[in-house]
């Protein structure tokens, strides 16, 4: 189980939490102009690395908020939290 | 069923070699689980390709093949995935003399529970659609469900309400270790270098043409390269910048002290995430669903267990006094069509097999044939042409998510 810092509320347990998959994933600017090829990337195709990773949760059952974070996929460390909008930050 | 043998297979140790890499081979498979040990099985004895190396990072089978449920059925709804899990579900009926080796297989049947009207609707439509492609298939009413295995409480005043189920007579389990080594085995006999403690940390290549694998024990020419890393795969093909439709997840099941025996046959529930079979000595063992999260940790959450066992005493109140020996979790690697990808890639002489999720134990002897056949002829076997990596951009998806998503 993992102990998740929300932003707004402080560390609360995993299971109060939904996970949203990889962060940043911008909907296409012009999405009539995309191929067959970029469209299956855009649909299908996320980064899936073994360590840092760049992530969105939602708090459902605290304050309902979605937010950012920066998690190891191998070790579970939360890095960092940031808040949605916000961009990917650099860490070391 | 290994009838009349009383005695325990050989040790592993004893049952191939443990040579040192050479410094080229026809073909190198990366990954020494069910399905790379398949491979090499089938590259020699069909295709004819014996100059094989499978690499492995850790021990022999150590992965997902010793993590697994092993619960084995075809009753997929789609006719792509009907072909080609029914197809293994053949292949392992014949296996043991196959391989010359046990593999406790034992047909024990599979119920696929059903809790609301739509799991009802969802569990008749894939009967009917199993039957139409010659899988056998039932659908049963709770009195039905109930004759098969008398453990499950079928009443109507609980939680999760067995409305019905979907029942595979020729389903059932394996003994996983057993299958892993009588492939290893096999594929040592016919000339296969099998190579653990060697981990594939790159790969050589001539443009887009691979050429070999870099590994912890110095790099590896190879004509052509086979991946069956499982949860690891982004991983490798990471290094090419090949991007591929896949997120890895940990995966966990566990099992109890001995039991006498109490469970007749396999059952499973997509709805409340439990699937629960006896093992041949008396374990029961459970499995889940998948961590919501990405993870690569093999270790999975304890909520996850909690739910699951939860769900489990529901539906067998005779578990209430089982103690947990021991639990695990495996990384399994998730497609956004909950059906596997095999075949080949951009870069000439590399082939993917991956995306199996939760469910790829019970094809592992239809992998090792179409694999071998993809990799000798660079084109895929008539089975898994329709699981190519270009099926994300056609749009021929093969939505099994009913059917196969974190259910096994
Ligand atoms: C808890 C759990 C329950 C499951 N239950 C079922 C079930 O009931 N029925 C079913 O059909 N399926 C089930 N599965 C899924 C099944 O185990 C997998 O789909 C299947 O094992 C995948 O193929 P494999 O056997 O080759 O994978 P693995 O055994 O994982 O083989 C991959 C191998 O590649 C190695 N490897 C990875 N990266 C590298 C590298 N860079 N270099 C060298 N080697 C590398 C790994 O160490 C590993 O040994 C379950 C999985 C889990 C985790
Ligand atoms: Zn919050």
């Amino acid at each position: 189980m993992m102990l998740i810092p929300c932003p707004y509320c402080g560390p609360r347990e995993e299971t109060e939490f939904h996970y949203g998959g990889q962060a940043h994933v911008a909907h296409p600017a012009d999405p009539a102009a995309l191929s067959d090829t970029e469209w299956g990337h855009y649909l299908f195709f996320r980064a899936n690395p073994k360590g840092r990773f760049a992530e969105r949760w939602r708090h459902s059952v605290g304050c309902g908020r979605w937010f950012n974070a920066i998690r190891d996929t191998a070790t579970h460390e939360l890095v960092r939290v940031y808040e949605m909008g916000e961009p990917e930050p650099v860490i070391e | 069923m290994i009838a009349g043998t009383a005695r325990l297979p050989d040790h592993p140790e004893r049952l191939w070699p443990n040579p040192e890499p050479k410094r080229s081979y026809d073909v190198v498979i990366v990954g020494a689980g069910g399905h790379g040990l398949a491979t090499a099985y089938h590259l020699a004895k069909e295709q004819g390709v014996r100059d094989v190396a499978v690499l492995e990072k850790g021990w022999l089978a150590g992965g997902n093949m010793a993590r697994n449920t092993t619960i084995i059925r075809s009753n997929y709804l789609w006719d792509e995935s009907a072909r080609i899990y029914e197809h293994a579900l053949e292949l392992w009926e014949g296996l043991e003399e196959d391989l010359g080796y046990p593999i406790l297989f034992s047909q024990r049947g599979v119920l696929n529970l059903a809790h609301s009207l739509q799991d009802v609707r969802e569990g008749v439509r894939r009967v009917n659609a199993n039957r139409l492609n010659g899988v056998d298939a039932e659908w049963l009413d709770p009195a039905g469900v109930k004759e098969v295995c008398p453990i499950i409480d079928v009443s109507a005043d609980v939680r999760h309400p067995v409305l019905g189920a979907t029942f595979q007579p020729r389903a059932g389990i394996a003994k996983h270790d057993y299958v892993a080594w009588g492939y290893a085995r096999a594929a040592a006999a016919t000339g296969v270098d099998l190579i653990q403690d060697c981990e594939v940390t790159g790969f050589l290549r001539d443009g887009d043409r691979i050429t070999g694998v870099r590994t912890a024990r110095g790099d590896i020419a190879a004509g052509r390269v086979g991946l069956a890393a499982a949860g690891h795969t982004s991983v490798l093909a990471d290094t090419l910048g090949l991007r591929l439709p896949l997120q890895s997840h940990p995966l966990q099941a566990l099992v109890s002290e001995l039991l006498e025996p109490v469970h007749p046959t396999v059952v499973m529930s997509n709805a409340v995430h439990v699937y629960v079979s006896q093992a041949h000595k008396g374990e029961l063992v459970l499995g889940a669903g998948i961590d919501s999260y990405n993870g690569y940790g093999q270790r999975g959450s304890f909520h996850v267990i909690e739910r699951q066992m939860a769900a489990a005493l529901e539906l067998f109140p005779v578990f209430a006094g089982a103690h947990v020996l021991r639990t695990w979790a495996g990384v399994v690697d998730v497609s956004p069509d909950a059906s596997p990808i095999l075949g080949r890639t951009p870069f000439t002489g590399l082939y993917v097999n991956c995306g199996w999720g939760t469910g790829g134990f019970k094809a592992t002897p239809a992998v090792g044939r179409c694999f071998a056949h993809t990799i000798a002829h660079d084109e895929p076997h008539p089975l898994n042409a329709p699981f190519g990596l270009e099926r994300f951009f056609t749009g021929a998806l093969v939505d099994e998510h009913g059917a196969a998503a974190v259910a096994h």
